[in-house]
């Protein structure tokens, strides 16, 4: 777990922080935002998509993002012996 | 009504009674529980506090309401508040705290190695805070107005003795536990009302799927869709697709209130109290969950509200609202000054319409509707009552943890840290009092011509953090090489961008009368308001600092070191003090 398992760890991290980042900006500024007109024409219920997106499925999907990075990290620390 | 008094005097005066309670039991003794609590609290707990903490006047009782008059705008405020902790748990809370220090400012000031750093941290902060605490203020007095049925003046000047008291008692660890009673109090307060009105609309208990559901008078009719029609035949925009002021704006406007969460030192802070990296990241979820359960009721609220306001004032077209016969809770609100009705064409019945020649409700403040609601919808009074006693919640427990991340950073950092380093434990505490004193004097002047609504005002001071704190906490941890000169010089360029864009629309300092160019969409830079500006500012912070960094060169080899140490979280020890 010196220098050189420090650096893959912090690598591995940074991976997981991209995919991350990469579904919470499609959730909530894509989906939510930019392509909010062409998803409203498809409905949720009464929710038009995109409108739903905006008000509901982004902070859900940020709920999911927050609890499987912690769950992936604590794997991460666990496979580096880095846990304290 | 004498039963509705009565019940929000039982409600309001028992859940003070309880916070009282336990910011005395859990008075602070020292500087470390004063500041961290010192460092004993669980994820859980920590997150329902964060919850208190960060869930304010502006999310309680006005960000409901503006929703319910912007429609899908509104969206900004859902996602912006909540996405940022989606970066907080990834970008930022893990590495501070394993870093353990009490505040921002000395991280910053660690990982900057420099004193004038730590002093342009603070000065940012707040900045940022004052502006929040504003936003607060404007809260506490539309709550305590009409509350005690009194003008909106004397309710704030009312609201900031009650904060001052109970502030400058308790300190983080007395704030921590009454902030978990303070989340009980406020997500009853919101979702019961909540609950019955989406039973009542739509047959459907569970406020995120009435509304989308259809309405329960037998038409198969969509809320969303009935709301449309009703609100679109007035002249106003369709709810469920109003952009407010653009998609360019809109985008800014999230990213900015998202990144302000992430540099907000007052949540921030909370990182430190928790016993390690792992409970760090941990923390960061709960309170989101905590969070989230009153951000998905909040687009429930705030179109049912405007539904059931539409249909008090018009119940079926051309069949207006006779004034005489208004409801009990339009002459409430009446009283505080916060509704105002001019019957403009002498029929004696409410017209309320988008055209502003035609329109007789010449005053509806947007943030009245979240505490209007339950009596609009004709709920029990009880239910009214715990509303009240919600709002309140809500609108103490952000101001104290602001206040506390003020003063901290006041006695803390720039006394304690910088001018007179060997200033005794009480002294320092007596100086972080003194300056939360100063700050409410400062905010309730303020809050009495407040720069827009509750939330409106909080997301300004979101913008300023955004521009300032985030990038420079970012580029510590993820840039090695970011060195303390070009950070400082990012600082300073992101938050005066910033400043002088909302000053020069807003005033400066929010006085009113000393802006000088208006605060007019003509005048926005690419339409962007200055409630957005702050991630503009935030990208010339991140620009300027790393421009800068070519010309100071690297960060020295130890601070490189430093920072790969934050980066993994073995041997975190508890938050400690220099």
């Amino acid at each position: 777990m010196e220098g050189e398992g420090n650096t893959t760890y912090w690598q591995e991290n940074l991976r997981l922080i991209f995919i991350c980042l990469a579904i919470w900006f499609v959730v909530s500024f894509g989906l939510g935002l930019l392509l909010v007109e062409p998803l409203n024409a498809i409905r949720l219920g009464g929710y038009k998509l995109g409108f739903w997106f905006a008000q509901q499925g982004s902070i859900y999907s940020f709920l999911g993002l927050i609890f499987w990075y912690g769950a992936k990290m604590n794997k991460l620390d666990k496979k580096y012996h880095s846990e304290d | 009504m004498e039963e509705l008094k009565l019940y929000t005097y039982i409600a309001v005066f028992g859940t003070f009674a309880v916070y009282f309670g336990i910011a005395w039991w859990a008075r602070a003794g020292s500087t470390s529980d004063f500041y961290v609590a010192g460092g004993g609290i669980t994820p859980l707990q920590n997150g329902m506090a964060i919850g208190a903490d960060w869930m304010s006047a502006a999310s309680f009782i006005s960000m409901a309401g503006l929703i319910a008059f912007l429609g899908y705008g509104g969206s900004v405020f859902l996602m912006g508040w909540t996405g940022g902790y989606v970066l907080l748990a990834m970008l930022l809370a893990p590495y501070m705290r394993k870093h353990g220090k009490f505040t921002v400012p000395e991280f910053i000031s660690d990982r900057y190695y420099s004193k004038t750093a730590r002093i342009v941290a603070v000065v940012c902060l707040i900045i940022a805070s004052v502006t929040y605490v504003i936003g607060q203020m404007k809260g506490v007095g539309v709550a305590f107005s009409r509350f005690l049925e009194v003008d909106y003046d004397l309710g704030l000047i009312i609201g900031m003795v009650v904060v001052w008291v109970y502030a400058v008692l308790g300190g983080m660890k007395g704030i921590t536990y009454t902030q978990i009673a303070q989340y009980v109090v406020m997500i009853f307060a919101y979702t019961i009302p909540a609950v019955f009105i989406s039973l009542q609309l739509t047959g459907n208990p569970i406020p995120q799927l009435g509304l989308g559901s259809t309405l329960a008078d037998g038409s198969g009719i969509y809320l969303l869709d009935k709301l449309d029609m009703v609100v679109t035949d007035l002249g106003f925009k369709e709810y469920t697709t109003s952009n407010m002021g653009g998609t360019l704006n809109m985008f800014a406007y999230t990213m900015s209130l998202m990144i302000g969460t992430a540099g907000l030192p007052h949540v921030i802070m909370r990182f430190f109290t928790v016993p390690s990296v792992q409970a760090a990241r941990q923390s960061a979820g709960y309170a989101l969950v905590f969070i989230a359960l009153l951000y998905t009721v909040a687009p429930a609220v705030g179109a049912m509200a405007r539904f059931n306001l539409m249909n008090t004032i018009e119940p079926a077209a051309g069949q207006n609202l006779e004034y005489a016969e208004r409801p009990q809770w339009f002459k409430d609100w009446e009283k505080t000054g916060l509704l105002q009705f001019e019957d403009k064409n002498g029929d004696g019945k409410v017209q309320y319409t988008a055209d502003k020649t035609t329109n007789e409700m010449v005053k509806v403040d947007r943030d009245i509707m979240v505490l209007a609601n339950p009596a609009i919808a004709n709920l029990p009074n009880w239910v009214i009552a715990l509303v009240a006693a919600g709002g309140l919640a809500a609108a103490l427990s952000t101001a104290a943890g602001l206040l506390l991340a003020i003063s901290s950073s006041v006695s803390h950092d720039l006394m304690k840290g910088v001018f007179v380093p060997d200033m005794s434990e009480k002294s320092e505490l007596l100086a972080g009092r003194v300056t939360m004193t100063i700050a409410i004097l400062f905010a309730g002047y303020l809050g009495m011509n407040p720069p827009g609504f509750a939330a409106g005002t909080v997301a300004l001071a979101f913008g300023l953090a955004a521009s300032s704190i985030f990038p420079a906490l970012m580029m510590g941890i993820f840039s090695k090489k970011m060195s303390g000169k070009a950070a400082v010089a990012g600082m300073i360029a992101g938050i005066g961008v910033t400043m002088l864009y909302v000053f020069q629309h807003k005033g400066v300092m929010f006085i009113p009368g000393t802006s000088f160019l208006g605060d007019m969409g003509p005048n926005w830079f690419f339409g962007i308001s200055p409630n957005a500006f702050g991630s503009v500012g935030a990208l010339v912070n991140f620009a300027v600092a790393f421009a800068m960094l070519k010309v100071t060169g690297p960060a020295p080899s130890h601070i490189q070191d430093l920072v790969d140490n934050m980066r993994i979280p073995i041997g975190a020890n508890a938050a400690h003090d220099h």
